[in-house]
């Protein structure tokens, strides 16, 4: 009886997680078409509901009502699973993320590690895809996503194993722990050359302009989703944003000190922002990384495929190795506030 | 408790490491023609750690990093001569590939990464570090096997020699595990503890049945000797004498510290093990020499007919039977580097030395280097006077003192045998007509080693009691 | 339960890597291997190894097998031809095969064999492995640790050696050049007679200085 209990706990907290997620997906859908609009000078979506804030909502409803198609040639075992290996770890990721002091479904040791392992088993959903299609432009895609993902993937690892070294635990909730008082305590300013890698990595992990070669809908159509419609390709539409605000909690977690006011300790103000909860402050952290999202995404052109490698392989990797050194004097000394 | 390791100690390996690091980087960035950089690099690498070697560890008997280097005399006779062997690999190798536009300072790289890794071997005592230092060589080695890149035999040998190569590290590995499941530890001297106490643990056994086989491929010992023509025939020759000779003594450290070290107890079930192998290598390896006409291929035979006299003087189990089997393998690699230098020394209309009778009138047209290969031929097969008698001598010596008399009959016989297609060569070499064009093409520092070789094989023969006391002396 | 869902993913495990070898279509037989390497993953987190768990998720799943599925995927597989002889070699692959498992069945199976009890270090004080592998690794494998690396080194030598050629004809960029180029590189500023006939306008007698 106990043991039921105990599964119905944990599944009732996975509901609790998720259903607000995809609402969160469908609203950012809608505030990348509204940001990117005010950014180009022009309006947005504003025709369905008021300030057009029923247009997910219709979206939604289009893409379930219309057909999924499978190509003649494609395997389809693998063709169906595709969308379905791009979706879940984006969703499984979520288990370890810590929304306040206490709030996170799974509280394992290895954290940091398990989301590592999450967020590159995402690469296979679109591998799959381009591949199973059978088409070319999908098959190019899968190749170019395949490749960015696995290069950009080693100098995250090692903008992780910054974090690592100087909280000491892959815990999540010890992470934030760790970086614990105003937001100068906070692993951004210590670890900022890999924090800024991290950024980078990330925006190319998501497959995010401008980096978004595997998309590509000016020379490749849209990469490896081209012959995906309906509902198969909306849930890659929901892989993709729900990695999206994956990567902005991580980043919230590790270098913005995840659920802690920004004034957290100090004398006076530190008390009064305490007032606002904590996950509060910790959606507000995601918020402004998504933000930073649509507004890369509006300011710098597309890479070309072999500058991505190049700066994936030559630049960022080197720069966080040379601080991974420095971050060890750091740790060696005791420096600062952070070590 | 303190972990902090004896640096010192290993001083050799971490010097040929640093060393690797700054070849690769000079390579890049120092201007010259053909890495010339690299090349004197490497051999001064190799010079400082031979000398670093001597000086720290000759007759010491000490480990370090939580017992899993040894540091003993024996070490220090497998290692120089695994630096001078690979030191003449690299000397001999200069001319042919700059003449094959095969230069590149990668070479270098790879053949110290494959001398490190046979350090590691000869140094260790622990069946993790035996098998990194394994890896690490072999996996050097299907490199260099590649390394002429628009060759398709030469990438033909290789994924064979990877194949095969990576089939044994995972038998060994298997036996390995065993051995770690029947003792609970890694540590070779623990496990020849467990060994000594328990004469009949079964799984020990199993595992060592796993390890004489992963032992044996590395050896090239028939039945597991299916990659060494097809390897010696396709990979560029430099990189065949490379593989020819230092692999051999690396071999013998494998034997060494992971039979004869570890399981030592067990010497009556491997001694019947090895019986079966050197009876098999001697005839096969010398009976399919018989019908080569292909001169690499007639070597990479008589090297797995080779490969069964170095068996037999490990099989004795005994302190002079493993001096033997060191002997022979030090002595071999020499002649063997000398015959596959003749190789790169010549050229018929044009092309490198194939066929046999390529040599032929090599006699009148060079008579001293049809000199230098009588000796080295003589050596191999164990004619009085060179080197490869006494080799001979010592490992039947060996086998009969520990009442093995008819093997050792057995050797003779096909020693004999072998002793056909040696002379078969020099009757090719002296006596056949010359006719085509057969030039010398290697330069003259080229020629001065191959003669040096060719006498160090005479000299050898005739004052071998040095290099006997040193082997004796490693295993005292 | 734990012996349940041991079983369970045994099972799956076992049932993967048979669908690996037996898979008509190599893609789907890299798709059964990952399947498999998740398994084992589950498995050891079963015995409390978590991170050797998710590490081989990292590595194996998220890693070695994309770049796997990467190439496997570029391949034109004739499973046909694949096939030939082996009918032929069947018998005597079963034939070794059974041998085999016949003398593991008769050595692994005697009452002889006496595995030590490995002393699995287990929980540590700090009840996460992570720490402990951590507190060995450079202390007391510290020097086949330091190897494994320079066999890295070496694969990664060996690999651009074997792979790398500078091809003609190929557009690569070079930025440290592109950052580096001034003006005087790209516009050649030459003096010549203006038109007679016309004023020369004011941007005109600019650009001739």
């Amino acid at each position: 009886m106990e043991y039921v209990q105990e599964v119905l706990w944990i599944l009732a907290k996975i509901v609790a997680l998720i259903l607000p997620l995809f609402g969160v997906v469908a609203y950012l859908t809608y505030a990348e078409r509204k940001v990117l609009g005010w950014m180009h000078h022009r309006k947005g979506p504003n025709r369905i509901g008021f300030g057009g804030l029923l247009q997910p909502l219709a979206d939604a409803g289009k893409m379930l009502m219309k057909e999924v198609m499978i190509p003649a040639q494609a395997d389809k075992a693998l063709f169906v699973l595709a969308p379905i290996m791009a979706f879940a770890p984006a969703l499984a990721a979520w288990a370890v993320i810590p929304f306040g002091d206490g709030l996170v479904v799974a509280d394992i040791n290895v954290g940091l590690l398990y989301l590592l392992a999450m967020t590159s088993l995402g690469v296979y959903g679109f591998i799959l895809a381009g591949w199973s299609a059978n088409s070319k432009y999908s098959m190019l895609g899968a190749m170019r996503t395949g490749a960015q993902v696995v290069s950009y993937e080693i100098a995250m690892g090692f903008a992780l194993v910054g974090v690592l070294m100087a909280s000491g635990t892959m815990n999540l909730s010890d992470i934030v722990r760790a970086q614990e008082g105003p937001f100068w305590h906070w692993y951004w300013l210590p670890l900022f050359p890999i924090f800024l890698v991290y950024w980078i990595a990330a925006v190319a992990e998501t497959n995010r302009a401008p980096f978004d070669v595997a998309e590509g809908e000016s020379e490749i159509v849209a990469g490896y989703q081209v012959e995906y419609s309906g509902i198969s390709f909306g849930i890659f539409f929901l892989a993709e944003y729900a990695n999206m605000i994956l990567i902005g909690a991580l980043a919230s977690v590790m270098f913005f000190g995840g659920w802690y006011s920004p004034f957290h300790g100090i004398p006076v103000i530190g008390p009064i922002f305490d007032l606002i909860p904590g996950p509060i402050w910790f959606i507000a952290k995601i918020a402004f990384f998504l933000f930073l999202y649509i507004w890369i995404r509006a300011t710098f052109p597309r890479y070309r495929y072999d500058q991505i490698m190049r700066l994936g392989w030559k630049v960022l990797i080197p720069v966080t190795v040379v601080w991974l050194v420095v971050e060890s004097i750091f740790v060696l000394t005791g420096f600062g506030p952070w070590f | 408790m303190s972990f902090m390791p004896d640096f010192a100690l290993a001083a050799p390996e971490i010097w040929v490491a640093a060393m690797i690091c700054i070849v690769l980087v000079a390579d890049l960035f120092v201007p010259g023609k053909n890495s010339a950089t690299s090349y004197y690099l490497t051999l001064l690498t190799l010079a400082v750690a031979a000398w670093l070697t001597i000086d720290a560890q000759w007759g010491a008997e000490a480990m370090t990093f939580s017992d899993m280097y040894i540091a003993d005399s024996l070490g220090v006779v497998l290692k120089v001569a695994i630096y001078g062997l690979a030191a003449l690999a690299f000397v001999y190798s200069r001319d042919s590939l700059i003449r094959n536009k095969l230069m590149m300072g990668e070479f270098f790289v790879l053949g110290l990464f494959a001398v490190l890794g046979m350090m590691v071997l000869s140094s260790a005592n622990s069946l993790l570090t035996i098998y990194v230092g394994l890896e690490m060589f072999s996996l050097a080695m299907y490199a260099l096997v590649a390394f002429n890149r628009n060759s398709g035999t030469s990438a033909e040998a290789a994924l064979k020699y990877f194949v095969l190569g990576a089939l044994s590290s995972g038998i060994l590995l298997y036996g390995m595990s065993m051995v770690y499941g029947g003792t609970g530890s890694l540590d070779l001297g623990e496990i020849a503890a467990v060994a000594a106490a328990d004469g009949d643990n079964i799984l020990l056994l199993f595992g060592l049945a796993f390890l004489i086989v992963g032992v044996a491929f590395k050896f090239g010992a028939v039945p597991f000797h299916m990659w060494i023509p097809d390897v010696y025939q396709g990979a560029p020759t430099p990189v065949t004498l490379y593989l020819g000779t230092a692999p051999k003594v690396a071999s013998v450290a494998l034997f060494m510290r992971l039979i004869g070290d570890g399981l030592g107890a067990f010497a009556d079930q491997w001694q019947t093990m090895l019986i079966v192998l050197v009876i098999l290598s001697l005839a096969v390896g010398n009976i399919a020499a018989l019908v080569q006409t292909n001169f690499k291929r007639l070597l990479a035979y008589s090297t797995v007919s080779h490969v069964g006299f170095i068996l037999l003087g490990l099989m004795a189990g005994t302190e002079e039977g493993y001096a033997a089997g060191l002997f022979y393998a030090v002595t071999y690699g020499i002649t063997a580097a000398g015959a596959f230098a003749m190789v790169m020394l010549l050229q018929r209309d044009g092309h490198e030395i194939g066929d046999i009778s390529d040599l032929r009138g090599l006699f009148q047209r060079h008579g001293w280097s049809a000199l230098v290969l009588l000796l080295l031929m003589f050596s191999m097969t164990g004619i009085p006077g060179t080197v490869g008698f006494y080799a001979k001598l010592l490992v039947i010596q060996a086998a009969v003192n520990v009442g093995h008399i008819w093997l050792a009959a057995l050797a003779i016989v096909f020693s004999v045998i072998g002793g056909f297609y040696y002379l078969k060569v020099l009757k090719v070499a002296f006596f056949d007509k010359p006719e085509g064009e057969l030039e010398m093409v290697a330069p003259g520092g080229y020629r001065a080693v191959l003669a040096g070789n060719g006498l160090a094989v005479l000299l050898l023969g005739l004052f071998p009691q040095a290099l006997i006391a040193v082997c004796m002396a490693a295993l005292a | 339960m734990q012996l349940i869902i041991f079983y369970v993913f045994a099972a799956v495990l076992l049932f993967a890597g048979a669908m690996v070898v037996s898979s008509r279509n190599p893609v789907h037989a890299a798709m059964f291997l990952v399947l498999a390497f998740f398994n084992g993953a589950a498995l050891w987190l079963l015995a409390e190894a978590e991170f050797l768990g998710v590490a081989l998720v990292l590595v194996y799943v998220g890693a070695v097998m994309v770049l796997f599925l990467f190439v496997v995927m570029m391949l034109d597989i004739n499973v046909s031809s694949m096939r030939q002889g082996f009918a032929r070699y069947l018998p005597i692959g079963i034939a070794v095969a059974a041998v085999m498992v016949l003398e593991m069945i008769l050595v692994l199976g005697s009452d002889q064999i006496n595995v030590v009890a490995a002393t699995a270090g287990g929980e540590t004080a700090v009840g996460s492995n992570i720490r402990a592998i951590g507190s060995v690794l450079y202390t007391v494998y510290l020097y086949p640790f330091e190897l494994a690396a320079m066999i890295l080194l070496l694969a990664i030598i060996a690999a651009i050696l074997l792979t790398h050629r500078r091809r003609g004809g190929t557009k690569h960029q070079d930025p440290t050049a592109q950052a580096k180029v001034r003006a005087e590189d790209r516009v050649r500023l030459v003096q010549m007679q203006a038109v007679q006939r016309r004023q020369p306008s004011n941007n005109e007698a600019g650009a001739k200085e």
